[in-house]
């Protein structure tokens, strides 16, 4: 039986300042909010940018994003049949849409 | 554009990866430890669940011999003899070298307490309590890595392309994604450890980093891979219900310890059916119990959502949580309580035999290429003993790290006796990988309505329906043209330059590699008709000894990086058939 989340999506890049985008999403009872992400690019917008590796297993640790204003993983945090706030995180640098700098300082590109 | 130089260049930061950049540092080079995304936590190694093979020989007898004898028996005929005794080897030095670095091997009363796993003549793997083995070989190999000085580690940068100077591999070129960024890297020698293929199948047991990345870059830098029809399908995934958080194939462990019974859609039991004796022992190989699952499926005795039933049901709660640890109350988290309902589970893509082919040093038939991990083929043969991925890992990439190493030595030697021609060639390689970043990254005409995710998505749906465990000519025949008219489709680069963590991009890469890699699997299954190990051909059943023999895949067609990134066509697959054991003979 499939129920709908409504996501509303932080979007865009810096320099802009970013907006939210309203998404109508299908699940099953058990899907996660990465789930949800990804039927996003899939279905409606291919732009959207993610990130993750081990889709469920928990591991990667990557998928860290903001819903409803708390830090979850988007892996472990089910769709639920409401509207649902997905945001990048608030203490690390925006990157674009829900991605954020997460990489350890020390483990970055260096600088020129 | 940023320009980095280095001796050793690993790609991917696994279990594979950091051991060879580990190893590499310790022997004198300077490293760049790169991965498509986070150090450590990137591939397949932080995903294992289970158990790594290593006769240890405590707290009962074990040898390298009989650990080789059931490696090679899994493998049908088809392992590298002298790449699955390294393995055996080697593997056994580093899980000894692990177990010193304090990653906590599972002790009881002061020994090692070591397990059944299937196919193994006695208990012979290693683990970390409870799931834990890969999330703690991780942060004991990072902590390593972290303590080489002459390590720099690089995240979230994809690698694209390799670039061959001269014949040999002399570096790379790739995109920084936080940026979107160009990026070039001169290198002495590279490791390639990025993994096997997994993201090829829908359901698979990998992380989305699987994508084959470490074959298609190999191919277009002119190495050969060999045995790439051989896609390990692991029996018992998680099917239903929905689980997250968890690894899909941890079931193995406590099927094996506690005797979950595997069950049809009607309740019965069913794997002796197929010439196989299970009896609670639970010694059915991996190919085996894939294929009666399977078959049971197509002949309408499957459970609710395609798969079989694994019960636990006969078991009291207690012993459960004895065994199952905190893990009672992660699945409590599911809404799965085992001692009340069975679970679902089904064949999901799990590793691929095949690989880059390599000598006993991990050298590449590309001076300055080698490999390390899942990435390699040959060692496994047809099927992979149970526990041998992790084992794999480290031997690999140890001894990939030393070998490249080495030849920086070499090279060092060389620039010593002439600086001038060196810092000419540091100059040309330079010149050549921007060239090749240059042409990569240019826009093309990719529609704006090609969905680049889709694709991805469609791309597993045909491996998985046509290329997946059970295979026919006719459906193999179906799949490569389905691969072959998506590249096409996907052929041109997106109409727009790459942005900050570009999506389109990082999947149009991404199908690049993936849709080569597919072809090379499909092709290869097409090629062999007979049955063996986990190529199963419903057309062609048993075993035929003729087939004694590798599938060697490489390029048709142009080599030259820039020509390729230009051409305007798919490119082709050559095959050719080259003897088991040519390695020894060599």
């Amino acid at each position: 039986m499939k129920s709908l989340a409504q996501l509303k999506v932080w979007r865009g890049a810096p320099p802009e300042e970013g907006h939210y985008e309203q998404y109508e999403v299908p699940f099953e009872s058990g899907n996660s909010v990465l789930d949800g992400l990804r039927y996003i690019r899939s279905h409606f917008d291919r732009t959207l940018a993610l990130r993750f590796a081990c889709i469920n297993a928990n591991a990667c640790k990557e998928c860290m994003v903001m819903v409803d204003g708390k830090t979850v993983y988007g892996c472990t945090t089910r769709l639920e049949a409401r509207e649902m706030r997905i945001e990048p995180l608030r203490n690390k640098d925006w990157i674009r849409d829900v991605v954020s700098e997460i990489g350890p300082p020390d483990e970055r590109l260096p600088e020129v | 554009m940023r320009n980095l130089e280095t001796d050793v260049l690993v790609v991917g930061a696994g279990g594979a990866g950091m051991y060879a950049a580990v190893e590499a540092a310790r022997l004198g080079s300077r490293v760049i430890l790169a991965d498509r995304g986070l150090i450590g936590r990137s591939g397949a190694t932080v995903m294992a669940q289970m158990t790594v093979a290593a006769a240890m020989g405590e707290p009962a007898d074990d040898s390298v011999e009989a650990h080789l004898a059931d490696t090679l028996k899994a493998g049908r005929g088809l392992c590298e003899p002298d790449l699955s005794r390294l393995l055996c080897e080697e593997g056994l030095e580093c899980v000894r070298e692990m177990d010193t670095w304090g990653v906590g091997w599972a002790r009881a009363e002061g020994h090692l307490t070591p397990v059944m796993a299937p196919g193994h003549d006695r208990p012979r793997c290693v683990y970390v309590d409870f799931l834990n083995t890969g999330p703690a070989v991780s942060r004991t190999l990072r902590t390593q890595v972290i303590r080489s000085p002459l390590v720099q580690r690089v995240g979230d940068l994809c690698i694209t392309d390799l670039v061959v100077h001269e014949g040999r591999c002399a570096g790379a070129v790739g995109v920084h994604l936080p940026t979107g960024e160009a990026v070039t890297i001169v290198a002495g020698a590279v490791v390639l450890a990025c993994g096997g293929l997994t993201r090829l199948y829908a359901r698979n047991s990998a992380s989305s980093n699987m994508g084959g990345d470490a074959y298609a870059l190999a191919l277009r830098a002119g190495a050969p891979l060999i045995d790439m029809e051989f896609v390990q399908f692991f029996p018992i995934g998680h099917l239903a219900p929905r689980m997250i958080g968890m690894d899909p194939i941890m079931w193995d462990p406590f099927r094996y310890k506690l005797g979950g019974r595997l069950l049809n859609g009607l309740k019965e039991e069913f794997t002796h059916r197929y010439g196989t004796e299970d009896g609670g022992r639970y010694t059915i190989t991996r190919d085996q119990a894939t294929y009666a699952i399977y078959k049971e499926v197509e002949a309408g005795r499957g459970s609710p959502h395609g798969g079989a039933w694994l019960s636990f049901e006969h078991l009291p709660a207690e012993q459960l949580r004895a065994a199952f640890g905190p893990v009672v109350d992660r699945l409590a988290k599911n809404g799965i309580d085992l001692a009340k309902t069975p679970i679902e589970v089904a064949p999901i893509a799990h590793y691929h035999m095949g690989g880059v082919a390599v000598d006993t040093r991990m050298a590449t038939a590309v001076p300055g290429l080698f490999v390390g991990g899942e990435a390699v083929g040959g060692a496994n043969g047809a099927n992979r003993l149970s526990g041998n991925a992790i084992t794999e890992a480290f031997a690999f990439g140890r001894r990939a790290g030393a070998s490249a190493a080495e030849a920086v030595t070499a090279l060092a030697a060389s620039a010593v006796a002439d600086p001038a021609a060196s810092a000419a060639r540091i100059e040309q390689v330079r010149a050549q990988a921007q060239r090749l970043i240059e042409a990569t990254l240019t826009p093309g005409t990719l529609p704006a309505e090609a969905n680049t995710a889709a694709a991805i998505d469609e791309l597993q749906v045909i491996m998985s329906r046509k290329v997946g465990p059970f295979r026919t000519e006719a459906g193999l025949r179906e799949g490569l043209e389905g691969v072959r008219a998506l590249a096409q489709r996907f052929h041109a680069a997106p109409s727009f330059a790459p942005g900050a963590f570009d999506p389109v991009w990082l999947d149009w890469f991404d199908l690049r590699n993936m849709t080569l890699v597919a072809e090379t699997v499909a092709v290869a299954a097409l090629e062999r008709t007979e049955s063996r190990g986990a190529h199963q051909r419903e057309d062609h059943p048993g075993l035929d000894p003729d087939w004694t023999l590798h599938l060697e895949s490489r390029l048709a067609g142009p080599t030259d990086a820039v020509a390729l990134v230009q051409s305007q066509v798919n490119p082709q697959i050559a095959l050719a058939r080259v003897p088991v054991n040519a390695g020894a003979a060599a």
